[in-house]
């Protein structure tokens, strides 16, 4: 991370220029670091800038493009399906993030054992969920999830709880899509927080271990800690994921894949960007609620920054 | 290492209580089970997955399961596509990013330092929030309903740049540099004689990754993909899904003969995506 934060550094390590130098070896830098920026601009920054531009269009994508001003802003802030989808988007994204994180500590601890063994099979297996489709997981969780067949139901009937309508309801929508991401990420933010932690000194759990902290209070006072920076960094990676939530809403209720159901229940702000861009042909009203998803992900980012800064400074 | 040596003054006391295995047991169980199910589902009948309590154990039914999933959508087909897109977005990546990392660690350009840090700033932009126009944009270019489509947008990856310059900037010493330049190799030499192979797991655990996310991409091919002889695995569940709304065990088969390559693939190569995951993150 330190190289991130200061390029500048490696500056002086760098060679001399060579003795010879013609003009296709002045020019090679540029040549080997210009596909990213071609790409980047044409597919990235350009339909970024973009999006502000079609905001202001009633934008038909085979008729016309008729200038509206604010107008599309306007009806956005004047539409309860915008706020029942930031609220869906807000939901899933507490839902999903906390429960995925503190389970990451816990295993993470678990696994940072010197002495533990099969430790690459404990690490590999917690990898398999994270190079499973998003697709092929919303399937599968749908099934075991299923009011009438569902496994989870199943076992609920056991214990004399009434079967719970997953998909179709508001809060068992939102918890089902929970589950499948954080089942999905776990694995790999467990093995971001293990690197955090085998960087902490042995010695200093040893010093604990002499002085009487038992596996909690080490797990409390000395992993959490030490772990801050990249927790922050994990949330908003998860929030920045969490804003973009969209394949499993989308195939969750096959009957109404576009609003995630028949009252919208679990529709996110990207499927309902979806949905008035490529389901209704709305590429002006589509591109508003694209502005308003980067107004939140630089608002939260802010936050972010705020909030990394002040851990930095406890440090 | 000094662990082994810090291993052997450890105390009894303090070997690995079973809790530990208990608490590790059950997060892999609970990783590992719905593949589980997908694959117990996928090999017995469609019926499985309606049926209570809950079948257990896999079945022999999967190449008729299988069969039916490749007679209802051009399965082999999206296979291909996937395949396809897949490996040129790793092999590409892997090139691509070696390259404009090099530039960054080992050469020496005005504007250096300002073009990475744009570099390094362009990944916290999230761009799927422009899907409408970056749609525009490929009708514009004619691309609408092809590969490319989604090949040439995934080539471009700034966490690459940073990863492999990173590499490159410990692997590569700069005296090995400067004997190459005064035998007289040129630039691009140096980069495929010397640099590529000396960041080449790097590489390859970077290609990996890219690899993975193009298989398993769903909203931009979902976006370009028209046609069902263009369709990705993934957007072949989809159809799978919705071409019988019921029938959700056509489905997983789907999902599982969608994972089972990678699952494949991860069984020869997932030791090095667990490190790259754990060299990736910065500590502390």
């Amino acid at each position: 991370m330190a190289t991130l934060l200061d390029p500048v550094q490696s500056i002086h390590s760098a060679p001399a220029r060579p003795v010879r130098e013609g003009w296709g070896e002045r020019i090679a830098p540029y040549v080997y670091i210009a596909p990213f920026f071609v790409i980047f601009g044409i597919f990235g920054l350009v339909p970024l800038l973009f999006t502000f531009y079609v905001a202001l269009f009633d934008w038909n994508p085979i008729g016309e493009h008729v200038f509206v001003g604010l107008d599309n802003f306007r009806r956005l802030f004047d539409d309860p399906r915008f706020f029942g989808a930031v609220r869906n988007t807000l939901s899933i994204w507490v839902l999903s993030t906390v429960p995925q994180l503190i389970i990451a500590l816990l295993v993470a601890h678990l696994l940072n054992h010197v002495r533990l063994r099969f430790a690459v099979l404990f690490r590999m297996s917690m990898l398999v969920p994270y190079i499973t489709s998003v697709a092929a997981t919303t399937i599968v969780f749908a099934q075991l999830f299923d009011r009438d067949y569902g496994m989870l139901n199943w076992l609920l009937s056991l214990v004399g709880v009434d079967p719970v309508d997953f998909v179709q309801s508001t809060w068992g929508s939102h918890l089902l899509i929970a589950a499948m991401v954080t089942w999905r990420w776990c694995g790999y933010t467990t093995l971001l927080y293990l690197a955090s932690l085998q960087a902490v000194p042995r010695e200093v759990y040893e010093a604990a271990a002499v002085d009487g902290a038992g596996g909690w209070q080490q797990f409390r006072h000395i992993s959490v800690p030490s772990l801050r920076p990249v927790i922050v960094f994990t949330v908003v990676t998860s929030t920045i994921g969490g804003l973009q939530i969209f394949t499993e809403p989308l195939l969750l209720n096959p009957s109404a894949p576009l609003t995630c159901g028949p009252i919208r229940q679990c529709q996110t702000l990207t499927l309902f960007l979806y949905e008035q861009g490529f389901g209704q042909f709305q590429f002006g009203y589509g591109s508003a609620i694209g502005v308003a998803l980067f107004v939140m992900v630089v608002v939260i980012a802010g936050i972010n920054y705020l909030l990394s800064t002040r851990v930095r400074r406890e440090r | 290492m000094t662990s082994k040596t810090r291993r052997s003054r450890r105390r009894p006391a303090e070997r690995v209580r079973w809790w530990t295995y208990l608490g590790l047991g059950l997060a892999v169980a609970a990783s590992l089970f719905p593949l589980y199910w997908m694959f117990v589902v996928a090999t017995t009948d469609s019926a499985t997955a309606y049926k209570l309590p809950p079948a257990v154990l896999p079945g022999g039914n999967f190449l008729h399961l299988a069969d039916l999933v490749f007679t209802t959508v051009p399965f082999l087909r999206s296979l291909a596509n996937s395949l396809i897109v897949a490996v040129c977005i790793g092999v590409g990546q892997a090139v691509l990013c070696a390259l404009a990392g090099f530039a960054f660690a080992k050469l020496r350009f005005r504007f250096r330092n300002t073009l990475f840090l744009f570099v390094v700033l362009t990944m916290t932009v999230p761009t799927q929030l422009a899907v409408i126009p970056q749609y525009l944009i490929i009708s514009s270019l004619g691309w609408v309903d092809t590969l490319q489509a989604l090949i040439v947008p995934g080539l471009a990856s700034a966490f690459g740049i940073f990863w492999m310059r990173q590499h490159l900037s410990t692997a590569l010493n700069d005296e090995l540099l400067q004997a190459a330049r005064i035998d007289g190799a040129n630039t691009w030499q140096i980069f495929w004689r010397i640099a590529f192979p000396l960041v080449r797991p790097a590489a390859f655990v970077l290609g990996l990754f890219g690899f993975v996310t193009a298989w398993n991409d769903f909203l931009w091919p979902f976006i370009v993909l028209k046609s069902p002889e263009m369709y990705t695995v993934q957007i072949a569940i989809k159809a799978l899904q919705s071409n019988r709304d019921i029938d959700l065990g056509l489905a997983m088969s789907g999902s599982f003969l969608a994972t089972v390559p990678l699952l494949v693939i991860f069984v020869f190569v997932g030791r090095r995506m667990v490190s790259g995951i754990m060299d990736g993150a910065f500590k502390g």
